[in-house]
C-alpha cells in the first residue's frame, strides 16, 4: 500500500532537502509520495526540476508562514 | 536494583556517551546506584576520519586503532557480542550469542554504513576508503595509477560530508606531487545541482576546481556501472567513462535497527532537539543512525553526546531535563595535503567558513590524534 512520510528538513543546511529526499526516495516503493518541508526556498524549484529530469512525480508545493511544502510521489 | 543504562554501540557516540556518565555519575556508580553497560561489535575502536589518508600513504593502519576497553572508562560493562533485536516494549536486547538485556535508559548508537551493493555493478569496478579494505585496495590503485581517467563520485546519503571534497584535493596534490595530473583527467560528480550541500562550500569549492582543472557533473546520482565497459551512468540520463572510480557509495544504518522495526534504512526516527526516538520516554538516539536532516559527521556524533549526557545525568540525579539539542555540527576541511578550513553552523545559524590556512590543516592534523581523548570524553 502507498505511505505518506513526511520529511522536516527545515533549517538543515547540510545535507539539506533535496539530498533528503533523494536518500528517502531510495528506500520508498512506487507509488509512495514524500513531502518535505523546507524553509529554503531554492527548494521550490530545485525539487520539480529534478524530480522531472529523473522521471518521478512531482505532486505540488504548498506555501506555508516561513517554509514550503513539496509533495513528490515515486514512480519508478 | 541500581538504574542501568544499555548503550548499543561502542564508536564514537557510544565511547563518549558512556565515559561521559561515568564521570558525572561517579558518585552514583560507586554505590551500585547507576550501572553502565555497552554492546559492541569488536575489541578494536577505529578512528574513522583516518581511513582518508591510508590511499595516500599518510597514516599507517596500526594509527587507526585502539583497543576499546582501554579507551572506555573501566567502569563500563563492555560486551562484544553484537545486538540481534531490540524490543523497546518489553525492554530487553537480546544478543547474537542470545544474551538478554534489560534497561532503565537505552542508548542506541549503531552508527552507518557503505551499502555499494546496492549500486548495479559497483562493487565490482569501484573503489573506496570508507573502510578498511576499501582504503587498502584504493592505495594500491592509486600507486599503480599511470594516468588517465578518475571519476571521484558522491551518493546520498552518507557521513562526513566534507570528505568528497577533501579526497578530490588530495588527489590532486598526490598526482601533481608524482608528476601525474597533467596525464589525469578528474571528474567529480554529486547528487544536488552544486558541488556541495553546504551552499558556500560549494561557491568556495567551484572557482578551485576551475583553478585546479578539476571537472564536475551536478545533479549525478548513480543508477549503475559497468565493469566491462568502465561506464558510470546517472538516474538523470548521464554517462561517464573512467579508469578509476573513486565513490562515497550511499549509506544505511546499522541492520538490527530493520530488523527491529526501529527504522526504516537502519534509520530510527528521532527528536531533534531532545533526541529521544519518537514514541519513546526512555530510548535515546545519537550519532549516525537518527534520522535527523544534518550531517553525519563525527562533531554532530559528539554534540549529541554531550547533551545526551547530561540529559540522562540530570533524569538519573534529579528526574528533569537539563537542555536541547541545538543542531550544531562543526567540520574541519582539508583543502589539499597542506591547507584546510573549517565551517560550523547550526539549526538557526547558517555555515560561514573563513579562507583555507595552513594552521587549520595543522589543527586538523592535531584533531586526528587528540580524537581519542574525546571519545575518552576528555575533550
Ligand atoms: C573516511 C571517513 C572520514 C571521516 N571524516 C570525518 C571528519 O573529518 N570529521 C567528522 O566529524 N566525521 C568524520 N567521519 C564520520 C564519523 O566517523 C562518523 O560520523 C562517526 O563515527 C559517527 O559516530 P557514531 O557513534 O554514530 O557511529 P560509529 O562511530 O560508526 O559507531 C557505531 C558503532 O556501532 C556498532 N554497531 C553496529 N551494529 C551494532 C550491533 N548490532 N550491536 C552492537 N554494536 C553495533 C558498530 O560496529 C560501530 O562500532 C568520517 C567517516 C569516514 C568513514
Amino acid at each position: 500500500m502507498a505511505e505518506r512520510q513526511t520529511i522536516d528538513a527545515r533549517g538543515s543546511f547540510c545535507p539539506g532537502p533535496l539530498m533528503e529526499l533523494i536518500a528517502a526516495l531510495k528506500l520508498a516503493q512506487i507509488g509512495d509520495e514524500i513531502e518535505v518541508l523546507s524553509s529554503d526556498k531554492g527548494s521550490v524549484t530545485d525539487v520539480p526540476a529534478w524530480v522531472a529530469k529523473v522521471g518521478h512525480a512531482y505532486v505540488g508545493t504548498t506555501e506555508h508562514d516561513g517554509y514550503w511544502a513539496v509533495v513528490v510521489r515515486k514512480a519508478k | 536494583m541500581p538504574k542501568s543504562v544499555l548503550i548499543v554501540g561502542g564508536g564514537l557516540s557510544g565511547t563518549i556517551v558512556a565515559n561521559g556518565l561515568c564521570r558525572q555519575l561517579a558518585e552514583e556508580m560507586r554505590t551500585g546506584a547507576v550501572a553502565v553497560t555497552m554492546i559492541g561489535t569488536s575489541e578494536t575502536h577505529m578512528y574513522q576520519p583516518g581511513l582518508l589518508y591510508i590511499p595516500f600513504g599518510r597514516m599507517r593502519e596500526q594509527e587507526l586503532f585502539r583497543d576499546q576497553r582501554r579507551v572506555l572508562d573501566r567502569r563500563v560493562n563492555f560486551f562484544v557480542d553484537p545486538a540481534a533485536t531490540i524490543d523497546v516494549e518489553t525492554k530487553q536486547v537480546t544478543t547474537e550469542s542470545g544474551r538478554v538485556f534489560t534497561y532503565d535508559y537505552l542508548v542506541l548508537a549503531t552508527g552507518s554504513r557503505i551499502m555499494p551493493q546496492t549500486i548495479p555493478g559497483m562493487t565490482e569496478a569501484g573503489h573506496w576508503f570508507y573502510d578498511l579494505e576499501g582504503a587498502r585496495k584504493l592505495r594500491d590503485a592509486l600507486n599503480a595509477f599511470q594516468g588517465g581517467r578518475i571519476v571521484v563520485n558522491v551518493n546520498a546519503p552518507h557521513k562526513c560530508p566534507v570528505a568528497p571534497l577533501e579526497v578530490t584535493f588530495m588527489l590532486y596534490d598526490f598526482l601533481k606531487a608524482r608528476g601525474l595530473w597533467d596525464k589525469t583527467e578528474l571528474t567529480y560528480t554529486y547528487p544536488i545541482g552544486r558541488l556541495h550541500a553546504l551552499e558556500p562550500v560549494a561557491h568556495w569549492a567551484q572557482p578551485e576546481f576551475d583553478r585546479i582543472g578539476v571537472k564536475y557533473e551536478t545533479f549525478f546520482n548513480t543508477e549503475s556501472v559497468d565493469p566491462a565497459t568502465k561506464v558510470i551512468k546517472s538516474m538523470e540520463g548521464s554517462e561517464i567513462a573512467f579508469d578509476l572510480l573513486i565513490t562515497i557509495p550511499p549509506h544505511a544504518g546499522a541492520p538490527v535497527i530493520e530488523a527491529s522495526n526501529l527504522g526504516k534504512g537502519g534509520w530510527v526516527p528521532t527528536n531533534s532537539r531532545t533526541l529521544r526516538r519518537e514514541g519513546s520516554d526512555n530510548v535515546f538516539v545519537v550519532g549516525d543512525t537518527t534520522n535527523i536532516p544534518i550531517s553525519k559527521a563525527g562533531s554532530t556524533a559528539h554534540f549529541e553526546a554531550d547533551v545526551l549526557i547530561d540529559n540522562l545525568v540530570s533524569l538519573i540525579q534529579e528526574g528533569r531535563w537539563a537542555r536541547d539539542y541545538d543542531g550544531k555540527v562543526f567540520c574541519f576541511v582539508e583543502t589539499g595535503l597542506g591547507a584546510g578550513t573549517y565551517v560550523w553552523f547550526n539549526y538557526t545559524t547558517p555555515p560561514n567558513p573563513g579562507p583555507p590556512s595552513q594552521m587549520i590543516h595543522w589543527f586538523k592534523l592535531a584533531y586526528n590524534r587528540l580524537y581519542w581523548l574525546s571519545a575518552r570524553g576528555l575533550l
